[in-house]
């Protein structure tokens, strides 16, 4: 029984007004008493050793501060998991655009020119630019075997399920690269004085990765480090690490000067040099029975992680266990690897790993479908996890999850079984005349909110809540608002736990001086993990209140702001704390990667209908119905802003946005020929909610960010092939991959080839 | 922004007078530039080669669209927004209007002008393919006085044409003798706005008694400059459309083309396209 | 006009008031606006003119500020996104912006709302379709332009443009 008034309702975007008016302010708005502009000097080769730097003619380089590895105080790395990327490169570069030293002047005018002038010479050693040939291992790039990690999930008996089977199904897809594109490209301001040490405020997802980045940069305490996030214009996980490297760069500038610098890419640079999603390849070979039962399995999950190993092993670690989908595997065997070649390093993007793997399970079943001769409906009804049952690594489904109720719903909201066959009778009776061809397709899935495993028990997040004088609360997190709606939702679980007005609850920017560690704004946690802290830690002020006689059960607003002035008054400041428990009965084992893989999953069932132009080879999507259950809506503008956003890039991903590469470097790095689409692409993008409510999230809600990035692309390939007859099991695919793929088929006349 | 302000003149006469007479002075030295939409995308990647540029955004002389019994005058200052604008344009010179309407966005529109669409002389500009099935003529105008090329003479090569250093393009005429006449044009890009081209066809025709009387058939990002498809035209006139003639048309026009693999697209993609596109124009003729 | 090297003195009328600015004639108008008039709400998103964040109105007609030497700015009527709200009152798209949820990490924000009361200037009523082709020049990564369209749409219905 739902009984809040604030946590469901469509409350004003807390800084909404500051976009709308364009008084937000992002980090190329600010600017700083003295400061200089600060630019990178890139590597021009994938591999080799640097043998000479020449500071080339018409420069007036005594004008200019210059910053090599020799100027780096602690560690020349960028902490992340691992300490092997460089923050400039040191003698050997590992992929084009390796940022190799640094400039700053006070015109940013003078700089292209001085970036230009910087004369590098290599001596250039043999480079891998595929997943293939870095599996080859003829040249080793990365530690011992260019493989940055690697993930064994088993259950069952795998090796026993072939001679059972009546059918063994095999299949091989391909992902490519995606570059957030983000529309505020990456940028910092650093400052830097003996005293206080670093701080820097910039565009970013995770204050305290930045701040612990720059401490083992520095070799600086806790406390010489202060990190401040500037109104961030879009994320989705391209700044989740990538800003510890450019804040690293330009506090090294910034102490080096003596003077606070920024740095701002323009959209080549941010392009081409920072990360994309990584590309993969999924190898399936499944036994199954008559019936089209999954008996096992074997999945082969490879991501290609760029040169250093940044956040391989956890994109690699999602992609693994989400390979296996919403389905039953009785037994399964799945092998993910992360392995090294000379490129960007690749990185974190919205879905981390799951739109991989999810692309090629949903591609799979339609295959698997095609085989036993089942509709792509029966086949996952057949196959579908039911609560009893056990995910991959032996996780049991305790929420009443009905899968095929789902699916049936979506199909009903997709006039699925209606379009599905007039499209196969008007395909069947085209003509030659007729050029278009209609298809639709299905995608059923899956996603894990919060960090895996053990990873919310490590994040050991803390949350404040804070009472002050006038009785306005503050939420105190270093969780960062970059369009999602954090500041929004977070203030009304605060405010709906206080009994307040959700205008009286503000939310802290996140400053590491003055939030705690909240942990970083990933993984789909920050409503359901972070939003339960808040509701704990807005209890915990209620609680301390009502403890104390100040208040009772329920009180007014005059009541709460009396209260807390007396209380302030008396003992100082009124903060609340909130510290991350692992829920008790929470299993998991790191070694054998087996248990409760995440808190909560939503699950999912996305439709795509298309039209293929049979002219131009070009794909229309021209409805999609995104239904999904989530546990609880808490803003029902901003969850369907969130899904129809994803959803919209995850078209993007399947259809228009391809990273063409030349020797580790992308070739396309404007935005006129990486290709997003605009608003004349894309259909009316139609989101359904369903909540089965959870435990373990504030207010019974699931994390969603994530989500809508898994379905789009296998729902579209599938219903590019119900179109066609012709299968997708690579994407992107463009129109040039389409009549590729018909011609090949036999479905094109040869005569229109050219010279 | 890759390029320094301060390394840079740009000046404004506010006259055509005054822009000839500093061309003719100085010749090569000058850029002229309009709408910007060109030239201020290689300014701020660091690639543009000129130092000095003498504006010609808003040239009375170089605006306007006159009217007369035998032809369109629109001026070489005329934005895609005019031409789209404007009511005769439209509804004699349809494939113009079509092209100025899939030109980058609305704001790219409201700058972006004809006369910089031809100079640019990319060969995936989208007004060329109209302008040659229409067989403009451009007025070309100098301190040495005016003169009229046919634009099919004009783009001689890949970003060459027949423009002396102190020439502009002054004004493009199109002949009004279409009326009649069946248009047909269609861009291929990478997404349904704003998109450079992969291909894209401007065509005209005219059937009477069953036959093809008159056939006008001009392809853009399939060679180095946009390409009228005379061997196609000449398979496809005083004939009768039927699948035979198509596909021979078809298979012309493959011929015809010298399409590429660059980064947008691919050759064979091209060629395919291209003929798709060329059946489609014969199927609407016939 | 003007000739020689240096800074010139650009005078324009600039959200509705007399405006004088120094700089190079070469300098972007983007730029002008952000570092010379302090006018930060126009933002850069490309520099190539295809992602409409730098869109404001030069003479009543939409435009890209990346793509403008100031020098071509001399005279003309510049509205930013900084000039639509009348003082606390919000210009109905922006109060639309807000309701549906238009708006999410907001760096398309400014460019989209210019985009769209030029839409809206053009037709005050238009169809989904003349709202997804008038604002095709301007690229959100955020919403998918669901909850954009339907922003256009509701300030359309309440009568802006008319």
């Amino acid at each position: 029984m739902k009984t809040e008034r604030i946590v469901g309702t469509a409350v004003p975007r807390k800084e909404g007004r500051d976009k709308v008016t364009g008084q937000a302010q992002y980090v190329d708005d600010i600017a700083l008493p003295g400061m200089l502009y600060g630019a990178t000097v890139r590597s021009r080769i994938p591999r080799g050793k640097i043998r000479k730097i020449t500071f080339g003619e018409g420069i007036a380089w005594d004008e200019f501060v210059v910053v090599t590895a020799e100027d780096i105080p602690g560690k020349n790395c960028v902490a992340l998991i691992g300490e092997d990327q460089p923050c400039l490169a040191d003698g050997v570069v590992n992929h084009p655009e390796e940022p190799i030293l640094l400039l700053a002047h006070g015109d940013r005018h003078l700089l292209p020119k001085a970036v230009k002038a910087v004369e590098v010479e290599y001596d250039p050693l043999p480079a891998v630019f595929t997943i293939e040939e870095s599996e080859r291992k003829a040249t080793v790039i990365w530690g011992e075997d260019n493989t940055f990690k690697k993930y064994l999930i088993e259950k069952g008996e795998v090796d026993g399920v072939w001679e059972k089977a009546d059918y063994i199904v095999e299949g091989e897809y391909f992902t490519g690269a995606q570059e957030q594109l983000y529309i505020e490209n990456n940028g910092m301001i650093a400052v830097y004085d003996p005293e206080h040490g670093v701080t820097v405020w910039g565009s970013l997802q995770c204050p305290y990765y930045v701040h612990k980045a720059l401490r083992r940069l520095f070799g600086l305490g806790e406390d010489k480090v202060r990190v401040v996030q500037t109104e961030t214009g879009g994320a989705f996980g391209g700044k989740e690490e990538y800003p510890s490297m450019i804040a690293g760069h330009a506090a090294l500038l910034a102490k080096k000067a003596v003077r606070p610098v920024k740095i701002i890419y323009d959209r080549m640079e941010d392009m081409v040099a920072t990360t994309k999603r990584h590309p993969s390849r999924t190898r399936h070979l499944t036994a199954v029975s008559r019936e089209g039962k999954i008996l096992g399995g074997e999945i082969d999950f490879v991501v290609d992680g760029g040169a250093y190993m940044t956040l391989s092993p956890v994109v690699l670690s999602r992609g693994t266990i989400h390979a296996g989908g919403p389905y039953c595997w009785p037994s399964v065997r799945v092998r993910g690897k992360a392995v090294a070649t000379n490129a960007p390093p690749h990185g974190a993007f919205r879905g981390f790993g799951a739109p991989q793997s999810l692309f090629a399970m949903e591609r799979h079943m339609d295959r698997i479908a095609q085989v036993v001769g089942v509709s792509p409906v029966e086949i996952r009804k057949r196959n579908f996890l039911k609560p009893g049952l056990t995910t991959a690594t032996e996780q049991v489904v305790r929420e009443e999850i009905d899968l095929s109720r789902l699916l049936d719903r979506g199909l009903e909201l997709a006039d699925y079984a209606a379009k599905k066959e007039r499209f196969a009778r008007e395909n069947a009776a085209a003509s030659g005349e007729t050029r278009k061809r209609k298809g639709i397709g299905i995608a059923a899935f899956l996603h894990g909110a919060g960090f895996t495993g053990s990873g919310e028990r490590y994040l050991s997040s803390v949350v404040g809540v804070e009472a002050t004088a006038d009785g306005r609360v503050r939420v105190l997190v270093s969780s960062t608002e970059f369009g999602q709606g954090t500041k929004t939702v977070l203030c009304q679980i605060a405010a709906e736990a206080l009994g307040l007005p959700y205008g009286d609850v503000e939310i802290a920017q996140p400053d590491t001086e003055e939030v705690p560690n909240s942990g970083p704004t990933v993984a789909s946690r920050t409503v359901m993990v972070v939003g339960k802290l808040v509701q704990s830690a807005a209890r915990g002020v209620r609680q301390t209140l009502a403890a104390e006689g100040r208040v009772g059960e329920s009180y007014s607003r005059e009541e709460f702001r009396e209260a807390c002035r007396k209380y302030v008054g008396e003992k100082g400041e009124f903060v609340s704390w909130a510290r991350f428990e692992a829920p008790s009965g929470i299993y998991w084992d790191d070694e054998k990667y087996r248990g409760e893989a995440y808190a909560a999953y939503a699950w999912a069932v996305y439709i795509a209908e298309v039209a293929v132009d049979l002219t131009t080879y070009g794909v229309t999507v021209e409805d999609f119905v995104a239904l999904q259950e989530v546990g609880r809506v808490l803003h029902p503008v901003l969850a369907r802003g969130q899904i129809a956003g994803g959803v919209a890039q995850g078209i993007g991903y399947t259809l228009y946005e391809k990273v063409v590469w030349q020797n580790g470097r992308m070739q396309n790095g404007q935005m006129t020929n990486y290709i997003m689409p605009t608003s004349a692409d894309l259909p009316e993008i139609r989101v359904y909610f369903e909540e089965l409510g959870n435990v373990h999230g504030a207010y019974g809600a699931k994390g969603i960010g994530e989500l809508p990035m898994d379905g789009p692309a296998p729902a579209i390939a599938n219903a590019i092939e119900d179109a066609l007859g012709v299968p997708i099991n690579a994407i992107p695919v463009l129109p040039e991959d389409i009549f590729a793929a018909m011609t090949a088929a036999g479905d094109v006349p040869v005569e229109g080839r050219g010279r | 922004m890759r390029s320094r302000p301060a390394e840079y003149e740009l000046v404004a006469p506010g006259s055509l007078q005054g822009v000839v007479t500093l061309l003719a002075g100085e010749p090569g030295t000058w850029l002229p530039i309009a709408g910007g939409t060109d030239v201020m995308v290689q300014y701020a990647a660091g690639t543009l080669g000129a130092r000095r540029l003498v504006s010609i955004w808003h040239l009375p002389e170089l605006g306007g669209i006159e009217v007369s019994a035998e032809e369109v005058r629109i001026g070489a200052g005329c934005t895609y927004s005019e031409i789209r604008g404007h009511e005769v344009v439209e509804r004699e010179f349809s494939l113009l209007t079509s092209a100025a309407g899939w030109t980058g966005s609305i704001a790219n529109q409201n700058r972006g002008t004809l006369g910089g669409n031809i100079v640019n002389a990319s060969p995936a500009a989208d007004s060329l393919p109209a302008l040659l099935v229409y067989e403009a003529e451009l007025i070309l105008v100098s301190a040495r006085g005016e003169r009229r090329v046919p634009y099919v003479e004009f783009h001689t090569g890949y970003k060459k044409m027949g423009l002396a250093p102190d020439e502009l393009i002054r004004a493009v005429c199109l002949p009004r003798r279409y009326a009649g006449y069946v248009a047909y044009s269609r861009k291929v890009g990478a997404r349904n706005a704003q998109a450079i081209s992969k291909v894209c066809v401007a065509a005209l025709g005219k059937v009477a008694g069953g036959v093809v009387e008159d056939v006008r058939i001009a392809v853009g990002s399939v060679a180095p400059v946009p390409l009228r498809l005379v061997e196609t035209e000449r398979i496809v006139r005083g004939q009768r459309i039927d699948s035979q003639l198509v596909g021979m048309a078809k298979k012309t026009a493959a011929g015809e083309i010298r399409p590429i693999d660059d980064i947008r697209s691919n050759a064979g993609y091209r060629a395919a396209v291209t003929g798709n596109l060329v059946a489609e124009f014969l199927g609407r003729l016939g | 006009m003007s000739a020689g090297h240096g800074p010139v003195e650009i005078k324009l009328m600039l959200n509705g008031a007399a405006c004088s600015v120094d700089a190079y004639p070469m300098e972007r108008l983007l730029d002008v606006l952000r570092h010379h008039l302090g006018l930060t709400g126009t933002k850069e998103g490309c520099g190539e003119g295809e992602c409409g964040s730098c869109s404001v109105l030069m003479d009543g007609k939409l435009v890209n500020s990346c793509l403008v030497p100031v020098l071509q700015a001399e005279g003309a009527n510049v509205v930013t996104i900084e000039g639509l709200a009348q003082g606390e009152q919000l210009h109905a798209l922006q109060q639309a912006f807000l309701e549906c949820g238009g708006a999410q990490c907001g760096i398309c924000t400014p460019g989209m709302i210019v985009a769209a009361s030029h839409l809206l200037s053009q037709k005050a009523a238009p169809t989904l379709e003349d709202i997804r082709e008038g604002l095709a020049g301007n690229l959100c990564r955020c919403t998918g332009y669901i909850q954009i369209i339907e922003a256009v749409a509701e300030a359309a219905r309440r009568g802006v443009g008319r």
